[in-house]
């Protein structure tokens, strides 16, 4: 399985990693990709760090278990750094991509990882644009951008239809999501 | 016309609910199955299906709804999950004595106690003798398409008995992946309307059903009960063949994966068999002979058919994902080997209990199996019969 992408998500109860791992899941699928998402489910507590996958392959999927060597890790949360290794697993050339304000060296160093390392301020990207500090859709963007997982205009087509179901109660929240995403998409350096 | 769709075990299951369109539900929710049952009952109240959806305050108390449905003529569903399914002991043996032809979608989670909300097997396991027909699944495109032919499978006139369609808790129920459903009026069709021969609410013709049945009968009736279930593999599989028309996928009794000319295998159901695909494809990629068979039809058990499709082998491990404290290994291993005795067949046969509560079973673990099986036929000698994998010390 040679096409096979692994990715892990790393948040806080209550940020969207699920979400995000779902939605980069229905979008790959609607590409013609064969794709897994799913989260951990231990004891779900608001704020407590929590993890979510994705697989995302051209080939049939068939393996059920945790993923454990992901090529490409999300952190939806700076704190987290200094609480888990999000590292753990990753190959040399992996990626990373961060939600912080802080730039690319710094982060390789603070990670000790000397891969591909990207950092994208999500905090204040979803403040500005959907009013509240969501990091899952400004890292489904850094994301993106970062592994060239799929086309970006594919993508975005895809996600707004995925947001046009998602947010059918509350439709006044889609075009912010979109916004969050197109601008990390934009901002996320390496 | 199939459509794709990327969406969780529980919502393609509720999914194959609403195209069912069964005419009651009475369900209890209970995690993991819970996304199940609320999608469906969404359906419901939003007027997608004709069901009557009945909320009980029990799982006790949804499969005596069920069974009453049924007995009333009706094509009845429920569904549940580990201590929901044990809830339903007393009436599961109801359902399938009394021959009413009920679905079940169970998502399998480990039994109390200690109590855990994760996967196993030992929900369905310990209800293996309770008559009902068993079916897995690999994935939560096999639950959808075994849910649907269940129906056609439990109402066939040679068979009359209630039908487990078992998906692994969390591991299915609750990841996304891609899959396959058929188009609604497909499934219509296929399913076809449920007429029962015999019913309650039949004024023409008025019968009793469940009454005291003593000496005199009641082992006549569990007779017909045993020459219904024998009947099952044949039903299955000509249902499977007529499925394989509008859905393009086959299924059989068991599927088996590498196994022609493969020296040694593992036998497993469940989410576990795709994982056990990647090690069988990686030891191939070694020139290690290895290869799986994948059980979907558990219950009743087709003896002759796996022993013929082990039979060649040099060794064979067994997969359980429930433990039987008989210390005689799990329920898998027990029939297995059961069925090779009886074909007299030459082939080591070892069992590995694993997964128990959840814990995650990855592909190196089952290669590992391999390696163990490996070590079985170059020294002709089994070292431990009984093992457990993935355990800490």
């Amino acid at each position: 399985m040679t096409s096979l992408t692994e990715i892990r998500w790393h948040g806080r109860g209550g940020q969207g990693s699920k979400t995000a791992s779902i939605l980069l899941g229905k979008v790959a699928a609607k590409t013609g990709k064969n794709i897994q998402a799913f989260p951990e489910y231990g004891p779900e507590r608001m704020g407590a760090p929590v993890l979510a996958y994705n697989r995302i392959s051209e080939d049939k999927i068939t393996v059920h278990c945790q993923v454990t060597e992901p090529s490409t890790v999300a952190v939806l949360d700076p704190t987290l750094l200094s609480v888990v290794d999000v590292t753990d697993g990753v190959p040399a050339d992996g990626t990373i991509i961060v939600n912080t304000t802080e730039d690319g060296a710094e982060l390789k160093e603070k990670l000790g990882f000397d891969g591909d390392v990207w950092a994208v301020d999500a905090y204040g990207i979803s403040t500005e644009e959907i009013g509240a500090p969501f990091p899952n859709t400004p890292m489904l963007g850094a994301l993106i951008k970062a592994t060239g997982l799929l086309p970006y205009e594919g993508f975005l087509e895809e996600i707004k239809k995925e947001f046009e179901k998602k947010f059918a109660h509350k439709p006044e929240v889609v075009e912010g999501n979109l916004a969050s995403i197109e601008r990390a998409y934009q901002e996320v350096k390496n | 016309m199939s459509n794709q769709v990327a969406l969780t075990g529980n919502e393609v299951m509720a999914q194959a609910m609403r195209q069912i369109n069964p005419d009651v539900v009475a369900a209890y929710p209970i995690t993991p199955q819970t996304a199940m049952v609320q999608v469906f009952s969404q359906f419901v109240a939003d007027g997608n299906v004709d069901t009557e959806y009945v909320t009980v305050e029990s799982e006790h108390s949804a499969m005596s709804a069920t069974v009453g449905a049924s007995a009333a003529g009706s094509r009845a569903m429920t569904a549940t999950a580990a201590n929901g399914l044990a809830l339903m002991w007393e009436i599961l043996y109801i359902a399938s004595g009394t021959r009413l032809p009920i679905v079940m979608p169970v998502v399998n989670r480990a039994l109390s106690g200690p109590i855990n909300i994760h996967c196993d097997h030992s929900d369905a396991m310990g209800a293996r003798d309770a008559g009902w027909i068993q079916f897995f699944a690999e994935n939560a495109q096999e639950a959808y398409d075994n849910a649907i032919q269940a129906v056609r499978i439990s109402e066939h006139e040679d068979v009359r008995l209630p039908s487990m369609v078992n998906l692994d808790g969390f591991i299915i129920s609750h990841a996304v992946e891609n899959l396959e459903i058929l188009a609604d009026d497909e499934v219509e069709e296929f399913v076809g309307e449920y007429h029962a021969d015999n019913y309650l609410l039949n004024s023409e013709s008025p019968i009793a059903v469940g009454p005291l049945d003593l000496q005199d009968f009641y082992f006549e009736h569990k007779m017909q009960q045993s020459v219904a279930v024998e009947n099952v593999k044949d039903v299955v599989l000509k249902v499977a063949e007529e499925y394989k028309g509008i859905s393009g996928r086959e299924y059989g009794l068991f599927e088996e994966y590498k196994l022609d000319d493969a020296e040694i295998a593992v036998v497993a159901l469940g989410s576990t068999t795709g994982t056990a695909k990647a090690a069988v494809d990686n030891l191939r990629e070694q020139g290690v002979k290895a290869g799986l068979l994948k059980i979907r039809l558990y219950r009743p058990f087709p003896a002759q058919e796996i022993a013929d499709a082990l039979k060649d082998l040099k060794a064979v491990a067994i997969l359980d994902r429930a433990e039987t404290f008989s210390t005689t290994g799990g329920p898998v291993f027990a029939d297995v080997k059961a069925a090779l005795y009886d074909i007299k067949a030459d082939v080591e046969a070892t069992n590995y209990i694993y997964g128990l509560g959840g814990r995650d079973i990855k592909v190196g673990e089952i290669e590992s199996v391999f390696t163990d099986l490996q070590q079985v036929v170059e020294t002709g000698n089994v070292e431990q019969t009984i093992n457990y994998l993935g355990v800490r010390e």
